[in-house]
């Protein structure tokens, strides 16, 4: 099946481990993903704050390209996913916001393609049964806390494919990894990530609450499907502590076998090797 | 137009009716039908360090306490996580309504003292307009330029860079239909 892919600026610098992991268990899982060509930023949160008609216009363009494409559109990072969906939806659902979207970007919207996030994909349109059976190595007693993050499943009308308060796909993944995960209540409470350099302080006491959370609920690591909350939980964190935070693609990626996976993992600021030679997933 | 003086724990603010009607508008909001319930500000995790919780600033906005708001820390704070929008019982998406308010005061000009967010915006948004997309080490080193912070982070950044996460040559491209959209955006086509 082939898919146009979105990276998004931050798999090209903080999230270049979710880039690369992306696309290697896709590839494994006989995904084609096509890079949309010409992509541009999404906006991210700076457009939506201080100016709506960028927030649009800036979204709406690459729906254009995606739809001079013809393919569905796979989107890994949490945050542009929201950015695109919304301006997709806002366009599908509202006649209004479809000419402003199509008079700001120059173009006609058919609402022929469809937008998911990479996760989305995995979980629906692959299966976790299908998951299961591509595993060689199986994440066999690590507990994973899953974490949502804020954006990746709400609002509800614009995300329908997980439940918004206490979503379990990647919690599903993780089992279907051979993984054990832990419930526990944090699993959509927002880190901050948006504020990480203007306001650091602010975001350190949310980051201690969902790792400390973490923790008690008796996790060896947490898995995320964002590059900013992959990063800001561990740039964040509080000095002592060490748990590592994984995107749920590098599982995949060890639980498959696949020999870049420590590539990766060398790329995080929380050093996950000593965890994973305890359960003897990297050599 | 019609202002009064409303004196609230937090200080005297001035009262402006036409401000709810502005703000409901914009955001598309039914801001009237918010009866204090405070779910929204039992879930936000965000504003705590901010002057007002969620509800207090649809009270602020139902009174028409236009400036109170506008210059209120909390909206820069809302990190539009949407918990709020989810648990509200009357449907009220309250993170809409930030980003109208943060909107409004970013097009006055109005922000709180010591407050970064609207330059952190301003610079982002100015790296979309030249290259079409974010280089976020360019973009982390204009904002510590700007705020004179540049020796917080240092360490991060250079394990950041280490690592290959902050490349110093991007991929970018300029991209004459993004600057379309920024003239069209700000009305100039
Ligand atoms: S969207 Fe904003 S106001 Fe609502 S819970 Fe999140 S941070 Fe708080
Ligand atoms: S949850 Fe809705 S009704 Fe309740 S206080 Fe907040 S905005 Fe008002």
């Amino acid at each position: 099946m082939q898919y146009s892919y979105y990276p998004g600026c931050s798999l090209e610098a903080t999230g270049v481990e979710y880039n690369l992991s992306t696309r290697a268990v896709a590839g494994a899982l006989g995904l084609e993903l096509v890079e949309l060509p010409g992509w541009t930023c999404c906006g991210s949160s700076s457009a939506h704050a201080v100016n709506k008609d960028l927030a649009l216009g800036l979204a709406a363009h690459n729906i254009a390209l995606a739809q001079e494409q013809g393919r569905d559109l796979v989107v890994p990072c949490s945050a542009c996913y929201t950015r695109l969906c919304k301006a997709d939806h806002e366009m599908r659902h509202d006649p209004a916001e479809k000419a402003r979207a199509e008079r700001l970007a120059g173009f006609s919207y058919t609402g022929k393609i469809q937008i998911y996030s990479f996760l989305e994909i995995v979980k629906d349109r692959v299966g976790c049964d299908e998951v299961a059976r591509a595993v060689r190595k199986p994440l066999t007693g690590l507990k994973v806390a899953c974490y949502y993050g804020c954006l990746l499943v709400r609002p509800p009308e614009v995300r329908p494919f997980d439940r918004a308060e206490d979503p379990t796909s990647l919690d599903e993944l993780a089992a279907a990894l051979g993984a054990e995960p832990v419930p526990w209540c944090y699993k959509t409470t927002c880190c901050g990530a948006g504020l990480s350099l203007t306001r650091p302080e602010v975001v350190e006491q949310l980051v201690a609450r969902i790792l400390s959370a973490a923790r008690e609920a008796g996790a060896d690591a947490l898995v995320t499907a964002c590059p900013l909350c992959q990063n800001n939980l561990e740039m964040r964190r509080p000095a002592q502590e060490g748990i590592p935070v994984f995107y749920f693609t590098e599982l995949m990626g060890l639980a498959f076998g696949l020999g870049e996976a420590p590539g990766w993992l060398k790329k995080h600021l929380v050093d996950p090797f000593p965890l994973l030679q305890r359960f003897s997933l990297v050599g | 137009m019609a202002t009064a003086t409303l004196h609230l724990p937090a200080g005297a603010v001035t009262v402006d009716a036409a401000f709810r009607e502005e703000v409901a508008r914009l955001s598309g909001q039914p801001l009237e039908l918010c009866f204090q319930c405070q779910k929204c500000a039992s879930g936000c995790y965000p504003t705590q360090e901010g002057d007002y919780t969620p509800n207090e600033i649809m009270r602020l906005i139902q009174y028409g306490a236009r400036d109170a708001v506008l210059r209120s820390r909390t909206i820069w704070l809302c990190t539009s996580c949407e918990t709020c929008g989810l648990r509200c019982p009357n449907g009220i998406r309250i993170a809409e309504v930030m980003d109208t308010l943060k909107q409004m005061a970013a097009a006055r000009g109005i922000a709180p003292a010591g407050e970064t967010g609207p330059l952190f915006h301003n610079l982002f948004l100015s790296e979309i307009r030249a290259a079409g997309r974010v280089h976020e080490t360019m973009l982390m080193l204009k904002y510590k330029l700007k705020t004179g912070n540049l020796f917080a982070d240092m360490k991060l950044g250079w394990q950041l860079f280490r690592r290959g996460k902050l490349p110093l040559v991007p991929r970018l491209k300029k991209d004459p239909a993004v600057r379309r959209i920024f003239e069209r955006a700000s009305g100039q086509e």
